[in-house]
């Protein structure tokens, strides 16, 4: 593959990046479709700040709105897929307006499973409350997983909304610190179960509660590696090196 | 060039350094590159942006009008075809050229066909008839035309018009087949046959096609040429310059941004 650069030898009329398209009505459909996974996205984030609040205070109503409102991310899911759906068989988008609907249809994914974790930090909050008072106390490095890992995600929403590689490449990075983070409270958690067999239940509910926000780093990950493709056009998902700049 | 645009399949066409003039006003500069074998390549770019002269100078059309000239090499086998010695029918045996409008001649849908075959090889009665076959099966049109061979072929629909047109330029066995926007006088359902059929023929033959429509050269092209005020902007393979282009200006191009 190679392709031809004549860049600086052609008198190009307006040598501006050209943002809008003739179609003023394909420019509005586009922004719409941006803005809708912006506000899912922030759904989201809020859902699992939620969750996490209500893990650490023990408030129940908080943990059974979490668990409504996942109705709301699952109508987003269908309502942007719907668009997409739409807008590829009517406007038949090329290059990177291609990319930014196959990216955002990966990214609606990404945030209703993001959504889910919510539901299921929210879920075994709850049962871990109704099962009486709690014999493990409050987990420092659990503190520090669910800061991570929400940092990252609105990190990751940031940048799909400036189309920042450098930002997203920063989102990809923290990744690790998420898993370490899960790795010493799973070591914590284990020690817990080994002194004293009464803590089992408790420490699974918070394995599971731990699991679920190291995932929601997972999918905040995915959404970087869809903004570095939307700008681009790199796919770096499954790379083991991933590539330090773009094309 | 140093940076000249490579295909990676056997080449049958080397375009270097073309420029073409109608009279004082330039309307290629320095174009370079190679037409892959057995392939389709397409040509888009806003209107005057030079893809129909390019594709015109591979078989000598400009000849026909005075003022008009080229400069540089437009390579086939090794021979410059814009030398002035070379045989232009030879050239147009070799190299055919279908238009926008369907062309046929007022004359029956079987000479349509061997009136260009006469002019290059003598053939028996039995084998033109097999000639003449030949050519409309692979042009998709046997099966309509079977039965009225001795109809004027401008009795048949535009569609069928089309393929006409290609059966004769194929009829006399060329090497490539250039089509000027070929569908853009049909309707949906016509355009579709003459895609399926461009992805038939290129097997044996290499296609270059000028289009508008860019959905098009996507649909049916093996690689894609943008062009804009006579200069060759990007060139390479039609996967690539669909998803994510080189420059800037093609993809503002094929998203729509300017045109």
């Amino acid at each position: 593959m190679a392709c031809l650069f004549l860049l600086a030898s052609v008198p190009f009329a307006n040598t501006n990046f050209m943002t809008h398209h003739l179609s003023r009505q394909f420019d509005l459909e586009l922004e719409e479709i941006r803005n809708r996974i912006l506000e899912m996205g922030a759904l989201v984030e809020r859902q699992v700040l939620g969750a996490i609040i209500a893990f650490h205070t023990g408030n129940l109503e908080r943990m059974n709105e979490v668990m409504r409102n996942d109705r709301e991310v699952d109508a987003c899911e269908v309502g942007i897929d719907e668009e997409c759906t739409r807008l590829i068989a009517r406007r038949q988008p090329a290059a990177g307006d291609l990319r930014l609907i196959l990216a955002i249809l990966r990214i609606v994914t990404d945030l209703e499973r993001i959504g889910d974790k919510a539901v299921q930090i929210a879920n075994m909050s709850r049962l871990r409350r109704l099962a009486g008072e709690p014999r493990i106390p409050r987990l420092p490095d659990l503190d520090q997983e669910a800061q991570l890992a929400t940092e990252m995600l609105r990190a990751a929403l940031d940048a799909l909304a400036r189309r920042d590689v450098d930002a997203a490449r920063q989102v990809i990075g923290a990744d690790s610190a998420v898993d370490q983070a899960f790795n010493a409270i799973l070591r914590q958690l284990v020690t817990y179960m080994m002194e004293d067999s009464r803590t089992v239940s408790e420490a699974l509910d918070i394995i599971w509660i731990a699991k679920a926000i190291e995932r929601v780093g997972d999918h905040a990950t995915n959404i970087a590696e869809d903004v570095v493709y939307i700008v681009s056009g790199i796919d770096i998902r499954h790379t083991v090196a991933k590539p330090e700049e773009g094309a | 060039m140093s940076d000249l645009p490579q295909t990676v399949d056997e080449n049958i066409l080397a375009v270097r350094d073309l420029s073409f003039y109608y009279g004082d006003f330039r309307g290629l500069s320095n174009v370079s590159l190679d037409i892959a074998k057995s392939k389709v390549t397409a040509f888009i770019g806003p209107s005057g942006c030079g893809k129909s002269t390019l594709l015109r100078t591979f078989n000598r059309m400009y000849d026909l009008y005075p003022g008009q000239r080229a400069e540089g090499q437009v390579l086939f086998h090794g021979r410059n075809l814009l030398d002035r010695k070379q045989d232009v029918n030879l050239v147009r045996a070799k190299i055919g050229m279908v238009f926008q409008k369907p062309t046929p001649f007022p004359m029956s849908i079987y000479e349509n066909i061997a009136f260009g075959v006469r002019l290059y090889e003598r053939l028996s009665k039995s084998e033109m008839d097999l000639r003449v076959e030949w050519a409309l099966r692979k042009a998709a049109l046997w099966e309509e035309t079977r039965n009225k061979l001795q109809q004027s072929g401008l009795s048949l629909s535009g569609g069928q018009q089309q393929r006409l047109c290609i059966a004769r330029t194929i009829a006399v066995k060329p090497e490539i087949v250039l089509l000027d926007e070929p569908t853009s006088a049909l309707d949906p359902l016509s355009t579709a046959k003459i895609e399926e059929l461009i992805n038939e023929l290129k097997s044996d033959y290499t296609i270059a096609i000028v289009t508008h429509n860019m959905q098009q050269a996507a649909r049916i092209s093996d690689y894609t040429a943008f062009m804009y005020v006579g200069e060759l902007i990007e060139f390479g393979r039609t996967n690539e310059v669909f998803v994510k282009p080189r420059c800037q200006q093609t993809e503002d191009y094929i998203t729509g941004r300017f045109g």
